[in-house]
């Protein structure tokens, strides 16, 4: 199992915990991830600005991976959704593929027939497989209630994503979840946006997006809440103190990257997993794992 | 779009009568907006909006409606096509698969060309260009990252900057007339949580 990797923007400066915690349980199950230094940002923070530019970026990418001769697995759901889409779209639309391979071709690269690009939580899910991931468990997490967040771009749009998870009903991440023997809840809006985006533009919007969902995640009653890109995070981790100051509201509901709560599952020591750089504090969440058996 | 701003602009009344007929033509030739045509108006897309939800100024449907019917300035002017999360289950849902989503991104690309950029656009693409990323990755990232074993990352932007200085997205913003204000952040109605 090998892969180009592509780390995006958030990653490397700012979800360390994250691409840490990918890398050890990959490890161990024989994911071959090929560092590639030479990829750059997805595109996307230029799509809603010149359509042309983003395609141009994301393809120079895609030419890269392609001439790897290597699936692409990418770990934000921001840049699976960029990626991929501009890969659907280029692949079909003549056009525009001129337009970037123009571009592409003082650059020495070109996009011919694109690639094939997976979510790291999908090469867990479909190219190791859920019985393989048993098997490294070695610590069952049974009892903990864990809220999983999919964030739209794992799998909205439907049409852009060659896989077969249902759009209006994503299974893969709660089935991920089980198999450390945790209890994956389903809650209210269970697939409502974390709005990060919108940060941006409108923090007010913003936070009052992300606060429903943590009011749904409490009344759920979880543990924790799992996610698997670092944009989410962002809203759930990073701004959930915010959130509480600003509505006087209390949650300290830990949020833990998928690989993050696998990891612990299969036993490895939680700096390691880079869990000390979670936001919202793990400590009561690490005792409660510790006493299950 | 606000009311106020609409008392402010003392051309608000040729602007309701200078309709755009062409405009929904425009937005079907722009990538994503194709379908716009298509739409009967249903609301769907509105009510499960999740920016809707918490700030009805915020409608997909209105702002088709805005785009239907000629309202050209008045939208392309509007802080609030910036609003969208772009989270697609407008898309998902919409029964006449208008991909409303993708027509965000089609009115938003238009505005841009017409000099109502989103906010910050210009610094956004100065960091893209010089930095081949929107966080910058320095010394100190790197110290971070070799305390977790992971691997140490340089900057490579000189691909990036080709590429945006050959696709032309710096002289649409040379050409573009003054930005819109981001007032929208303020001016969220407390009676809704
Ligand atoms: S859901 Fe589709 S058809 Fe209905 S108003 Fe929205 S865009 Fe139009
Ligand atoms: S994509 Fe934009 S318009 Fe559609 S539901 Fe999401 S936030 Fe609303």
């Amino acid at each position: 199992m090998k892969y180009a990797s592509f780390l995006g923007c958030t990653l490397p400066s700012r979800a360390h915990n994250y691409e840490a915690s990918a890398r050890l349980v990959g490890n161990k199950f024989g994911i071959e991830l090929v560092d590639i230094f030479d990829f750059n940002c997805c595109g996307l923070p230029l799509k809603s600005a010149h359509f042309e530019t983003y395609l141009a970026i994301a393809a120079d990418n895609l030419a890269i991976a392609e001439a790897k001769g290597l699936p692409l697995v990418v770990f934000c759901n921001g840049c699976f959704g960029a990626l991929s889409e501009a890969n659907e779209h280029l692949k079909h639309n003549a056009k525009d593929r001129k337009m970037v391979n123009e571009l592409l071709k003082p650059l020495g690269k070109e996009f011919n027939q694109g690639v094939k690009i997976i979510h790291f939580s999908r090469v867990l899910y479909e190219d190791v497989g859920i019985q393989r991931i048993k098997e490294e468990i070695v610590r069952d997490l049974k009892g903990i209630r864990i809220a999983p967040h999919y964030g739209c771009h794992y799998f909205r749009p439907g049409e852009v994503h060659e896989n077969d998870e249902n759009p209006k009903n994503p299974t893969s991440l709660d089935m991920l979840i089980e198999v450390t023997g945790a209890t994956s809840i389903s809650y209210e809006d269970m697939l409502q946006c974390c709005a990060s985006p919108v940060l941006g533009t409108s923090e007010k919007i913003a936070v009052r997006i992300g606060k429903k969902k943590l009011d749904h995640i409490k009344a759920a009653g979880a543990d924790l809440m799992v996610i698997h890109c670092p944009l989410c995070s962002i809203m759930y981790d990073q701004y959930q103190p915010t959130i509480e100051k600003q509505f006087n509201v209390e949650y300290k509901i830990p949020v833990l990257y998928y690989t993050q709560l696998l990891g612990l599952a299969m036993d490895f020591d939680p700096t390691e997993l880079g869990l000390k750089k979670n936001k919202v504090k793990v400590n009561d969440l690490l005792a409660k794992i510790e006493n299950i058996s | 779009m606000t009311r106020e701003s609409q008392d402010q602009s003392n051309t608000y009344d040729d602007e309701v009568l200078n309709l755009d007929p062409n405009f929904k033509y425009e937005i079907t030739k722009q990538t994503g907006g194709e379908k716009l045509l298509r739409c009967l108006q249903c609301g769907t897309c509105a009510g499960i909006c999740p920016v809707f939800e918490v700030d009805e100024r915020y409608d997909p449907q209105k702002i088709i409606k805005m785009a239907l019917n000629g309202m050209r300035k008045e939208l392309l002017s509007s802080e609030l096509i910036w609003m969208c999360s772009t989270c697609y289950a407008c898309n998902e849902y919409c029964p006449q698969d208008v991909m409303v989503a993708d027509l965000m991104c089609a009115i938003q690309n238009i505005a841009t060309r017409y000099g109502y950029p989103a906010p910050a656009l210009e610094d956004k693409i100065q960091i893209l260009k010089y930095h081949a990323r929107t966080l910058p990755l320095d010394n100190f990232d790197n110290k971070k990252r070799l305390k977790l074993k992971l691997p140490s990352i340089e900057e490579k932007p000189q691909d990036i900057t080709q590429i945006i200085e050959n696709t032309g997205i710096e002289r649409i913003l040379e050409n573009a007339l003054t930005p819109v204000t981001n007032e929208i952040a303020g001016a969220v109605s407390e009676d809704r949580r």
